[in-house]
């Protein structure tokens, strides 16, 4: 037990803007909480992610622009495709900020591939702020085309 | 404070160049302001630098830019996810007097247009030596 002076109508007691930070601290831990949910994983957000299948592939494109090829990571996990990474402010960029829309820090993006694929084959591309992975059908995910044979 | 470069009214009226029908979006920007003048970062993703249109006219800096349809072409089988869109941008800012109209810069790499606004030389901070009178 902690021996304190009981002060009742101390400033930090009363002060209504101390009552206000208080409050600040339970919407935090609210969305402390909620971005350690499964999927989050301490990741801050997650950008704009198309997901489609081509005849041979499954392609997935993520919109992130001003990144590094080596700030991305990609990992295949049984049949689930997670992409995360960094996005850090420019070391070189000075000067007050003015004006800030751009979010910044870790991302994370999960998926469950539709069908199976080959993992050695995956390729992945950035290009005008669109990381482009293409990962293979498994042949037996493969549409088969049969043959009629004549009677 | 002066208007500085701020975000100008994005609603303007309809006119022959601009027909109602148009939809822009206002991409999102990253301003920083030092001694020489302005960097204002535009986030474009999935903008080629050839749909970028950049004017300075009547103190005012337009950003235009349009995004093609992604993840397109008749080789789509099924879609599972769609988030990403096409579409049309736009930002107006109003440019403080002390910036340099000719002065502006702009650069586009991985989807990130990078634009550099410099105040004119009158406006530039200048260090003045102080020498010991004799």
């Amino acid at each position: 037990m902690k021996l304190t002076t009981y002060r009742p109508f101390a400033p930090e007691v009363w002060s209504p803007l101390e009552r206000l930070n208080s409050l600040k601290d339970l919407f935090d831990s609210a969305f402390a909480l909620a971005t350690q949910l499964p999927g989050w994983q301490g990741a801050v957000w997650a950008p704009p992610l198309d997901v489609y299948e081509t005849e041979n592939s499954v392609i997935v494109e993520l919109e992130l622009a001003g990144m590094k090829k080596e700030d991305f990571d990609i990992s295949l996990e049984n049949d689930v495709l997670t992409i995360s990474g960094q996005r850090t402010v420019s070391k070189e960029r000075e000067g007050e900020s003015l004006r800030g829309e751009r979010f910044f820090g870790s991302f994370r993006r999960s998926f469950t591939l539709p069908v199976p694929v080959q993992a050695d084959g995956v390729k992945a591309t950035y290009q005008d702020g669109v990381l482009r992975v293409e990962l293979p059908k498994a042949e037996e995910a493969k549409p088969r085309k049969i043959a009629i044979t004549q009677g | 404070m002066s208007t500085q470069i701020s975000p100008a009214n994005q609603n303007q009226p309809a006119t022959a160049a601009t027909p109602r029908q148009l939809h822009y979006t206002a991409p999102a920007i990253q301003l920083l302001q030092d001694a020489e003048g302005y960097l204002l970062e535009v986030e474009l993703p999935g903008v080629p630098s050839k749909n970028v249109e950049l004017t300075v006219a009547d103190g005012q800096l337009t950003i235009l830019a349009h995004r093609p349809e992604p993840s397109g072409g008749p080789k789509v089988v099924r879609h599972w996810v769609q988030e990403r869109s096409a579409g049309n941008f736009k930002r107006v800012f109003d440019l403080d007097p002390s910036i340099d109209p000719a002065s502006v810069t702009a650069e586009m790499h991985d989807g990130l247009l990078t634009i550099k606004l410099r105040k004119a030389a009158a406006h530039q901070p200048r260090r003045i030596s102080v020498t010991s009178g004799s």
